[in-house]
């Protein structure tokens, strides 16, 4: 186990150098900063003498080994545009991005479950038609045209829920419906067979032999097995989850990490694009080295292909 | 020959290969099927919702200008389908190379390469093409190009696993025996069968590469906005959505439509291939 660790930490600090240094390369090619800074009419000199005091003129390296550095210590920078430092602008938007993308994840993982749970136990059935067909709808279009849709019916043909925006519990219902739907189509789906290749097993038969009560081979035997190939399956929908949020938050409106990215693309505002990248990614490999630590530590066959 | 009639009979894939045909030959023919110019703006026929008849029909509406919204749904089509094809071939291409050399020679390529898929893996692919296309510029090429990006991950790991098996397949020793040279065996016996897999892959990135133009495109880094594509279309009907939904609900059905023949044939194709899969 502790040999499967140490191969996976070294393997992570070299996924994380890559990334910082991809990061930090794109952010370079972007463009000169300084003529996003001063005025027009400033001499050579002036652009110069900013450059310098920026440490704009030294080697690239330099100056990505001083950017990693100072990131490490949890400085990013300052925003060229909005003139406030890039990690108090993540830190102020964070919260809202994790409200809405832990909303959606677990309303699609609960929801997904239950479907994915009922249509197996009914096949055929109406539930197991509404999950195929969410699914396979969830797989064909692009999961923003859905927000899109659920806007023109919600908010703007019966005008229920608000069009866009952040606020109360209700602004948070779209968007979240929105993000969460792709992911509870494909958990149902998942879901939906684990339980028909459980419950079709023979521990399932000896258990209902036993005598056991149908609820309790369901939930005790059948539920926890299909379980399983399901958290695999969350870990993946996580990050999916993350990709399509700065879409979500686009069209909703909603002030987190996803639209402040957008915009900062929009407006060439690159250090805070560098910074949200830097971020997400940085906690997207964390979050898979944890779940191959928890897996190793869970089921001893992992351990051994590395 | 047989592996043709297989495909045909299995009901799933005959209705992807049938929408598909129909979408590639509307699009194709979109200069003689279009009814109006997809680029002609009209200020007396702006936001006319479907079924309104001004200089002519307009059977799905017209956007903000006045544009016909059938017209530049098909010219559209031509776009993403277009770039999508692209983007296909140009991952596969890369992709299966990539993994055919680092799993038959090993060595510093497959550790390079191993790291580099790591690396990628590790943004959500989304947020890596909107800095890429910020930072460094849009346009056509540059959104085939990440779109390319996007699922060459996919060929070089699968492409790579199978090399690993079919490396010490008999037939393999056999050549090696023989004395072929070593591009000989890998782009001759090793290769040929490692593609089935990779068509099965490749329907599955040409709906990805749809869809992520879309996404890509809505957001405004994508292609210029003056291009239809369905992208640029839904971006088009966004600020319209209170006042004209056709405009943003068109575009998404077309990508549905198309999407779902892709995947019907790629399922189609998993399923011949991979007899595990089948149901």
């Amino acid at each position: 186990m502790l040999r499967f660790a140490l191969t996976r930490l070294a393997r992570t600090l070299g996924v994380l150098l890559g990334v910082s240094l991809l990061t930090f390369l794109i952010g370079h090619a972007s463009g000169d900063p300084v003529l996003l800074i001063v005025r027009g009419d400033a001499t050579a000199e002036q652009k110069a003498q900013l450059r310098h005091s920026l440490g704009l003129d030294r080697p690239v390296l330099a100056q990505y080994t001083s950017y990693v550095a100072h990131a490490v210590e949890g400085d990013l920078g300052i925003s060229y545009r909005q003139h406030v430092s890039v990690a108090s602008l993540i830190k102020l938007r964070l919260p809202n991005s994790l409200e809405l993308a832990g909303t959606a994840f677990v309303a699609a993982v609960t929801f997904g479950f239950l479907l994915g749970a009922l249509a197996a136990l009914h096949r055929g059935g109406l539930i197991d038609h509404a999950v195929a067909a969410l699914a396979v709808l969830g797989q064909v279009v692009p999961g923003f045209w859905l927000g899109l849709l659920l806007v023109l019916v919600f908010a703007v043909h019966w005008p229920l829920l608000p069009v866009s925006g952040y606020g109360d519990l209700r602004h948070l219902i779209l968007p979240a419906v929105t993000l969460a739907l792709p992911t509870l189509g494909r958990m149902a789906r998942l879901v939906r067979s684990a339980m028909l290749e459980v419950l079709g097993s023979d521990f399932i038969r000896t258990a209902r032999a036993k005598g056991l009560r149908e609820s309790q081979v369901l939930l005790r035997h059948a539920a926890r097995n299909a379980l399983l190939p399901v958290i695999t399956q969350a870990g993946l929908e996580l990050g999916d989850m993350v990709g399509s949020a700065f879409i979500v938050e686009t069209v909703f409106a909603w002030p987190g990490i996803g639209r402040m990215t957008v915009n900062a693309v929009l407006q060439r505002d690159f250090l805070v694009v560098q910074g949200c990248v830097l971020v997400t990614a940085t906690a997207f490999v964390l979050i898979n080295l944890l779940v191959d630590l928890l897996y190793a530590a869970i089921d001893p066959r992992v351990r051994v292909r590395v | 020959m047989k592996a043709v009639l297989e495909l045909y009979r299995s009901e799933q894939t005959r209705l992807g290969a049938v929408i598909l045909t129909l979408v590639v030959l509307i699009a194709l023919c979109a200069p003689w099927l279009a009814p109006a110019d997809p680029y002609a703006v009209d200020p007396a026929a702006r936001l006319l919702p479907p079924l309104s008849h001004a200089a002519h029909w307009h059977l799905l509406g017209t956007d903000s200008v006045g544009r016909d919204t059938l017209s530049r749904l098909m010219y559209g089509g031509r776009v993403s389908l277009a770039a999508g094809f692209l983007a296909v071939l140009i991952s596969a291409v890369v992709g299966s190379l990539v993994g055919a050399l680092s799993g038959y020679f090993g060595g510093w390529l497959e550790i390079v390469s191993g790291w580099l898929i790591d690396v990628q893996l590790s943004f959500p692919f989304l947020l890596l093409a909107i800095f890429l296309l910020g930072a460094l510029g849009g346009g056509t090429i540059a959104v085939v190009l990440v779109l390319a990006l996007a699922t060459w991950v996919n060929y070089a790991r699968i492409v790579r696993s199978q090399v690993l098996s079919i490396r010490h397949q008999t037939y393999v020793e056999a050549a090696r025996a023989v004395g072929a040279s070593q591009s000989r065996i890998l782009f001759l016996h090793v290769l040929p069968n490692a593609m089935a897999l990779v068509s099965v892959v490749a329907s599955f990135s040409m709906a990805q590469a749809i869809l992520t133009e879309a996404a890509l495109s809505f957001l405004g880094v994508g292609l210029d906005p003056s291009t239809p594509s369905w992208g640029t279309m839904l971006n088009d009907g966004r600020d319209y959505l209170q006042s004209a939904w056709w405009i943003a609900t068109m575009p998404g059905i077309a990508i549905g439509i198309t999407v779902f023949g892709v995947l019907s044939l790629g399922e189609g194709l998993r399923e011949l291939l991979d007899p595990r899969g089948q149901r």
